[in-house]
């Protein structure tokens, strides 16, 4: 590893970057009048912010985009193990199904989210659905990658002490496909933040998608920019809990990274 | 040959072949073995590298079928896996996420053991390959010498009568390696095993071994069977002996008439 001054915790770091994109937004804003329709200044966004707070206006909304990427992240990562481990076992799935999900993977999903409106209605469950649509893939792919680079030398082995196919995919493929189980998790974050404003801008009563979508024909660009950055928080968050999460299950690859 | 060796070999090979298709055609790997071990017989098998002598110890340790001739195990033909030959590769293969005792009682899990059994023995072994004190540790925090004494452990778990290695030590340092060599006697000559034991180390053979076997290149055949005479235990000393010279510079001789 590189030297590296250690004057400040890493942290800090980024959020100088941070005051400094602010303070130049601040800045343009005033410097040329920028009018607020078309770009706030960052005070207009912390106020729009604050005052849902205060006011409550933005919990449904937050409350609506979490409960919807949750449980479609729920469900989607859920499929995508079980069905990845069953696949990277079965021979015959491997080559009837699994390229043809692989080619799907190159659709964008979010494409079907009309598709999936008609059928599962205007309300959770076509957000969900969608979610759990997006997060699938790249999380199936990953699972069964990782399980088909299982050690051969160490499958073996265990094969030498007469593991049974169970004990090798339950105690020995899946465990060392975690590392890469845990990318496809990560991945998977975003991708259902993705789906769940997608879904909720095609149609919906609440959640930050449709809060943005809706404040767009009011031009009221403080509160979209509100509905972003709460965005934002929300995908950081989940990625740092899913990291922390690997860190703690994946122990022995920390060292590694 | 021993007495032993005439009642039931622990391990006996006949005519053993294999063959495998390759794109160009069938390559033939290993082609009419004869091998014997006797019960509580060191033998080292000694070759070049892709002489076969890896496919040998996987046919005897069940994990393929041989193309010709049988294969038997205490008198009973080797149809897979057994309780009573125990494995240890080059590599330790050990599961990282799991301790260093709970690695050395796979077996018990795999073969269904009883696992308060297994567990007391588990320390003993850890004990006898003095790693007692690490058995809550986790292979990465091990050094590759430690990490191959969990894998001699557990390989020792379910009381194997045949211990086969492929090249155990290969990969150590020199000094880990010289280590284990002498820890592996000492095992040995607590346990008494049988041992097929395979190296590309000449001293490492005849400090270890009771017979040493020569392997031509492919197709791998036994071209010599060597009894070892020097006492035991053997020691540093041991290196130094005429006896011990003599040995390997005739041994060696095997390697530098053919190219390999």
């Amino acid at each position: 590893m590189p030297r590296r001054s250690k004057l400040l915790p890493a942290p800090i770091y980024p959020l100088i970057s941070l005051g400094v994109l602010l303070l130049v937004w601040h800045l343009a804003v005033r410097w040329w009048q920028i009018p607020d329709y078309l770009l706030p200044p960052p005070s207009a966004v912390f106020d729009a912010l604050s005052a849902g707070f205060v006011s409550g206006s933005l919990w449904p909304h937050i409350w609506a985009t979490l409960v919807n990427t949750l449980s479609g992240y729920a469900i989607g990562c859920a499929l995508a193990i079980a069905l990845g481990a069953l696949l990277a076992e079965s021979e015959t799935f491997e080559r009837f199904v699994y390229p043809v999900l692989v080619g799907l993977q190159a659709t964008p999903k979010v494409a079907l989210g009309p598709i999936i409106l008609v059928w599962f209605g205007f309300g959770a469950a076509s957000k969900i659905v969608l979610v759990a649509l997006v997060c699938f893939f790249p999380l199936f792919v990953n699972t069964v990658n990782g399980i088909r680079r299982t050690d051969p030398e160490l499958l073996e082995a265990c094969r030498a002490f007469s593991a049974s196919r169970l004990f090798l995919l339950w105690h020995v493929k899946l465990p060392a496909a975690l590392g890469d189980i845990f990318a496809g998790l990560q991945i998977g974050v975003s991708l259902a933040l993705i789906g769940a404003v997608v879904g909720e801008f095609l149609s919906a009563q609440k959640g930050l998608g449709y809060l943005i979508a809706s404040s767009s024909v009011s031009m009221s660009l403080a509160t979209m920019f509100a509905g972003v950055i709460l965005l934002a928080v929300t995908g950081l968050i989940g990625a740092e809990i899913v990291r922390a999460l690997q860190r703690r299950v994946v122990f022995w690859q920390a060292r590694k990274q | 040959m021993t007495a032993a060796m005439l009642v039931s070999p622990a391990l006996d090979a006949q005519r053993v072949g294999l063959t495998y298709p390759t794109r160009s055609g069938e390559t033939e790997a290993l082609k009419d073995i004869d091998l014997a071990i006797g019960d509580g017989e060191f033998v080292a098998l000694l070759g070049p590298s892709g002489c076969g002598k890896s496919t040998l110890l996987r046919l005897a340790a069940g994990l393929m079928p041989a193309s010709t001739g049988t294969l038997q195990l205490h008198g009973k033909p080797i149809e897979g896996p057994s309780r009573r030959a125990g494995v240890v590769f080059q590599k330790p293969n050990l599961l990282p996420w799991k301790t260093v005792r709970d690695n050395v009682l796979l077996p018990a899990r795999t073969q269904r053991l009883d696992l308060r059994a297994a567990g007391k023995r588990a320390d003993e072994l850890l004990e006898l390959v003095g790693l007692a004190q690490f058995a809550k540790a986790y292979p990465f925090e091990l050094s590759g010498g430690m990490q191959q004494r969990v894998g001699i452990a557990r390989m020792l778990l379910p009381d194997p009568d045949l211990l086969l290695m492929d090249e155990p030590f290969a990969a150590l340092d020199a000094l880990s390696r010289e280590t284990l060599t002498f820890a592996l006697q000492e095992i040995w000559s607590v346990q008494r095993k049988s041992v097929l034991f395979i190296t590309h180390s000449i001293p490492e053979a005849v400090f270890l071994a009771d017979r040493v076997l020569v392997m031509s290149p492919r197709p791998g055949r036994i071209v010599e069977s060597l009894q070892i005479d020097l006492p035991r235990p053997r020691t540093l000393d041991t290196f130094d002996t005429p006896a011990f010279t003599a040995t390997t510079q005739h041994l060696r001789r095997h390697f530098n008439a053919s190219p390999i």
